[in-house]
């Protein structure tokens, strides 16, 4: 099982959201969430030199079972991209995900994802 | 509420005639009561408009908060640089084209109304700035019927051409002194502060905008939960507060008629409001917040055309019966499928059309009788319902019909509908390239 964190544009939510229920991911959570990258890219992205503001992002969470990390990484990858890719649109961080517990059932493991 | 200065303009010719005989001809001077109230209802008409931004604002997706309350925004914008230019003029100018519009050159850009006082005993200016409110608020409304799914740029020449085409000619035939509306039968169409002009004209307008312009992309496949009911909530009080303004101003004077309006305007949305509640609790078992502020606007726009002719027990009667039937047709909205997003024409179009029409039944006798003295032959509730029927029947069409050129030529030039990428990043980002809650931001 693995945690994928995906930081993404707010106006690409519904586009991801939507890529992923075609790709039969339809379990996530999304938060609001605020942050940046690399100051130099920022900078320079700016045209002057300026401190990075921290800037609204989406973050979502989607554990999956190991076979369907690839699917879910590449529908992320595609969908919240802007055309052929801008600064800002993004990272996703994979995590070893060591338990899960369907809290109705108190099943564990693969089968509560 | 044209009526009303006619009336005391024969009377002050009358008096003028009276005192001729050694009396100088006193020039009409402002009264100071009525300017005040009008002045006052000028801006309370106003503030419906940011009401309105809230009230719709809170109804849509986050996505589309921005974009949704500039559309009220834009149309105090838009409307407001219009109306003085031309609007008044085209409004409230003697009738030209076979009157189906006004104009009078000393209109224009309100250059010739500096020293104007009207007969009403208020100067021009503050006449014409209460009209421009309701131009305003107007086309604001019609943005309802497509919110979340226009193009900011052809949204504001839509409602310019909107204004000028229809809202200006239909306000003419129905308040100006020459309109034909205001001379059908023995009284007129009875509008008192807008059921046509206002209402029925906008609500149609988004009826045929929602389904020329077709459903938001998901509708009603996906849920669309309003991302802020308190905003909502704020924008229906303020539009309820701004009301008072709309109707008690609409009579154009500090009197009994200004009186009668204010309290029925109060009644009648209670009166809504009330029976949404009681719909609701016994329809689902839980009384809404949106089913409440539904209930207060479905109430005040079925007693717009209503408050200067009927007395407190039509008020009571016209509030719950639009409430019952707006609650029906949203009802019936969600078996026909189309997509009229927040209900302009739900609550606006079907509850002018229910007020315009009703109110036929709940004249008070008073008003009857001046109209069969004026004619000189008893003047029954059935001729007036004929009257009321035209003159919601020749809004509706010509409303629908010029709509919709209008909307074709705005979407075939400037493009009316976002792409499908722009409506799926929200029109906050796509339109105006901002968000509506920077305020979560940490820094």
């Amino acid at each position: 099982m693995k945690l994928i964190t995906a930081i993404i544009q707010p106006d690409r939510l519904d586009h991801v959201r939507e890529a992923l229920i075609q790709a039969d991911i339809t379990r996530i959570t999304v938060s609001r969430v605020t942050g940046h990258g690399r100051q130099e890219d920022i900078e320079y992205y700016r045209g002057q030199k300026i401190a990075p503001n921290l800037l609204p992002k989406v973050r979502l969470d989607i554990a999956v079972n190991d076979q369907f990390v690839n699917v879910t990484v590449d529908t992320i990858v595609k969908a919240a991209r802007h055309e052929s890719g801008e600064i800002g649109d993004g990272k996703i961080f994979i995590t070893p995900l060591e338990e899960c517990v369907r809290i109705r059932t108190n099943e564990r493991g693969g089968s509560a994802i | 509420m044209v009526k009303k200065i006619s009336a005391s303009l024969l009377l002050f010719v009358a008096a003028m005639m009276a005192y001729s005989t050694g009396w100088a001809a006193e020039p009409v001077v402002t009264d100071t009561g009525t300017t005040s109230w009008m002045l006052t209802s000028t801006a309370l008409v106003l503030l419906m408009v940011p009401g309105l931004a809230m009230f719709y604002g809170g109804l849509v997706r986050t996505k589309n908060v921005i974009g949704t309350m500039m559309h009220s925004f834009g149309a105090m914008v838009v409307i407001g640089v219009l109306w003085p230019m031309v609007g008044y003029a085209l409004s409230f100018g003697p009738g030209i084209l076979g009157g189906i519009v006004g104009w009078d050159p000393k209109f224009f850009m309100l250059q010739g109304i500096d020293d104007s006082i009207m007969s009403s005993q208020i100067p021009e200016y503050v006449f014409a700035m209460f009209q421009g409110k309701f131009a305003i608020i107007t086309p604001a409304l019609i943005a309802g019927a497509f919110a979340e799914r226009v193009n900011f740029k052809g949204y504001l020449v839509f409602i310019a051409l909107w204004c000028v085409l229809v809202y200006s000619p239909i306000c003419h035939w129905v308040w100006a002194a020459d309109g034909f509306l205001f001379n059908l039968g023995a009284m007129g169409a009875i509008d008192f502060a807008g059921g046509t002009v206002v209402h029925i004209s906008s609500g149609v307008t988004g009826l045929v905008a929602a389904l020329f312009l077709g459903a938001r992309r998901g509708y009603p496949r996906n849920v669309m939960s309003p991302n802020n009911m308190v905003m909502t909530l704020m924008g229906a009080g303020l539009l309820w507060v701004g009301w008072f303004g709309f109707n008690a101003g609409s009579a154009v004077a500090s009197n009994l008629s200004t009186a009668r309006a204010l309290t029925v305007t109060q009644m009648a949305a209670s009166a809504g409001a009330f029976t949404w509640l009681i719909i609701e609790l016994v329809h689902h078992g839980k009384a809404t917040s949106l089913g409440v502020a539904s209930g207060i606007l479905a109430g005040l726009v079925a007693i717009t055309p209503a408050a200067g002719v009927v007395a407190p027990v039509g008020a009571f009667a016209l509030g719950a019966i639009a409430a019952i039937i707006c609650y029906l047709g949203l009802l019936l909205k969600g078996k026909l499928g189309y997509d009229d997003s927040l209900d302009a024409f739900g609550v606006h179009g079907i509850g002018g059309i229910v007020g315009a029409i009703c109110l036929t039944f709940f004249i008070r006798p008073s008003w009857m009788a001046d109209a069969s003295a004026k004619i000189h032959a008893p003047w029954t509730v059935w001729q007036q319902l004929g009257v009321q029927a035209t003159a919601v029947g020749i809004t509706v069409v010509y409303a629908a019909i010029v709509s919709l050129i209008i909307l074709f030529i705005v979407e075939k030039t400037i493009g009316l509908r976002v792409t499908e990428n722009d409506e799926m990043s929200g029109l906050d980002h796509s339109m105006h390239g901002e968000q509506g809650y920077g305020l979560i931001n940490p820094n």
